[in-house]
């Protein structure tokens, strides 16, 4: 019985293509060329009719996107900017310092160690932070990246690299946790960590982006460390539970990096 | 896509039966064959139109009005391809909210038919890409990433064809290398091959034993590089034989023109890219001409 019903299909199948056959070799004499091929770009602008069917599937995802990133989360009394300083800046300042905050106790759990201090780059900050209401969106834009904190223990010596690389590229990369001073040469001053005197010999843990472990920015320095801790945590979600546990942001450029006068 | 081919193929053999002795005529004159391939590359997830007033792109793409320009060409030509070149991921909150499935489920609305993967489709790791490949109702050509050790495992396909107007098109895909680009922990056991090699394979199997009319190439490999190891789009069109198209992506290159150039066997062929963020599409239309003869050559308008 199977194997009838198998026959049957082939009979038809045959059928097609017999006449298609039959089509095909009339045709053949002639075979379909490419003689010509026409390429352009088209702009998609206003004169493109906007279909309203694709338009309305995406409202509801749209609403509730904006629902939760316009929510306002914090304050900020003042224009809160990566620029507004020299070796350090507001935002550079509010970045590392909720690094630490938000971090610290995620890492002391997972190691029973504690995060001697941040390290970020300066150009990771994509907006700075406008006067008024601050929300998920504000984090968005300040950290549109994906990056997640990561953690690197560091032998003191490797710090002193590290602020080398500070000191020579002239930036105010935000840093927490360490007070660096600059003598009027541009020369290193004193290092401090915690409050205490920078020590060679220590094994410091420094959390930083997960982009600059991987020798993003040229931070080769990271290449010597001893340990690797990935926390799984990104950045903008530190960003947002800070935004969502404090009313108001009140960052100061103060000394923790600075050169004397 | 597999079903509508299908469709197409048994009414194009029902219309032959119908026609009988008509179809005979037909033959004896020119048959002319017209087929549309349209194409977009690194949306990054822009689907929402640019503001009036932003800084490179005011007022520009937003995928609502992309739609209706498709659809518009579909109805000028139903013979009509729609294709992207990868890195439809990230780039909007659209992404980080809803993980790539409103893309997908879009990209089905507009009735795309073959995409290849960008670096940044990885961004959510194998699993994340996984998780949103059932709501893209399109193929996945993906020629040079071995996903075999990888849960992408049969999910993609090294290379598709498509019956429209009895023209076979054949599309291959190539991705750019993974490492240094993407996290390990993201694309896993995938392994990268030279996309050179992998093309001269596959355009040969599409045009030898496939016998495509036309083989495309949705590259991600970036249009051009200066440093001569990283394989890109201009180096690739100058190797092939029997590529006809190569549709790129990666590098964000806004043309003015799509670029014509001399492949190995001298002939001119195509490499066009629209840019990035879905604020241009490309459009090349191929025409089939039984009167045409092969040796005066293909010409090309851009």
């Amino acid at each position: 019985m199977a194997k009838l019903k198998h026959f049957r299909i082939l009979n038809i199948q045959h059928f097609v293509i017999f006449i298609t056959i039959i089509n095909f070799t009339s045709c053949q004499q002639r075979p379909t060329s490419l003689k010509n091929i026409e390429a352009k770009e088209l702009a998609i602008d206003s004169t493109a009719t906007s279909e309203a069917h694709i338009a309305t599937f995406v409202r509801p995802y749209r609403e509730r996107i904006n629902l939760i990133l316009d929510s306002a989360l914090a304050y900020a009394p003042y224009t809160i900017s990566k620029s507004d300083g020299t070796y350090n800046t507001t935002e550079g300042n509010l970045m590392a310092d909720l690094m630490l905050s938000e971090t610290n106790p995620i890492y002391k759990i997972r190691t029973g160690k504690d995060i001697d201090f941040v390290l970020m780059n300066h150009g990771g900050i994509r907006a700075s932070i406008s006067k008024g209401n601050v929300s998920a969106r504000t984090a968005y834009e300040v950290m549109p990246f994906e990056n997640n904190i990561a953690v690197v223990a560091l032998k003191g010596t490797s710090v002193l690299e590290l602020v080398d690389y500070l000191v020579k590229s002239n930036r105010a990369h935000p840093v927490a946790g360490i007070q660096i001073i600059l003598n009027t040469n541009d020369t290193v001053h004193s290092i401090s960590i915690q409050g205490k005197p920078l020590d060679e010999n220590t094994i410091y843990h420094v959390a930083t982006s997960d982009y600059l472990v991987d020798g993003g920015d040229d931070m080769v320095f990271f290449k010597n460390g001893v340990s690797f801790t990935t926390l799984d945590y990104k950045i903008r979600n530190a960003i947002i539970d800070y935004f969502t546990k404090v009313d108001t942001l009140s960052p100061k450029i103060d000394d923790r990096y600075y050169k004397m006068d | 896509m597999k079903r509508r081919n299908f469709i197409q193929n048994t009414l194009a053999s029902a219309s032959f039966i119908g026609a009988g002795g008509l179809s005979l005529n037909s033959c004896t004159g020119n048959q002319k064959k017209h087929i549309t391939i349209l194409h977009t590359n690194d949306v990054h997830s822009h689907i929402d139109a640019f503001p009036k007033g932003h800084s490179s792109f005011p007022g520009l793409g937003g995928l609502a009005r992309r739609a209706g320009l498709v659809n518009r060409i579909r109805e000028e030509n139903p013979n009509t391809l729609l294709v992207d070149a990868g890195d439809i991921f990230q780039g909007t909150p659209y992404f980080n909210f809803y993980g790539g499935e409103l893309e997908m489920k879009l990209m089905t609305m507009l009735n795309y038919d073959a995409a290849t993967l960008g670096n940044h489709d990885f961004d959510n790791g194998v699993d994340g890409l996984l998780a949103q490949l059932p709501y893209g109702k399109f193929d996945f050509v993906s020629s040079n990433y071995d996903f075999s050790n990888t849960i992408l495992d049969g999910f993609t396909k090294p290379y598709q064809t498509y019956l429209q107007d009895g023209i076979k098109i054949g599309i291959y895909g190539l991705g750019i290398k993974l490492s240094g680009l993407v996290s390990k922990d993201l694309y896993k056991e995938t392994e990268y091959l030279e996309p050179y090699e992998i093309a001269a394979d596959l355009e040969r199997k599409l045009k030898d034993e496939e016998h495509c009319d036309l083989v495309i190439c949705l590259s991600h490999l970036g249009y051009q590089y200066k440093n001569s190891q990283q394989p890109d789009d201009m180096t690739l069109a100058a190797k092939t034989k029997y590529t006809d198209l190569i549709i790129g992506g990666h590098t964000h290159t806004f043309l003015d023109k799509p670029s014509v150039i001399t492949n190995a066997d001298g002939r001119d062929i195509l490499v066009n890219q629209v840019g990035c963020f879905g604020v241009r599409l490309g459009r090349i239309d191929f025409y089939f001409d039984s009167e045409h003869i092969v040796a005066d050559g293909i010409s090309i308008t851009v």
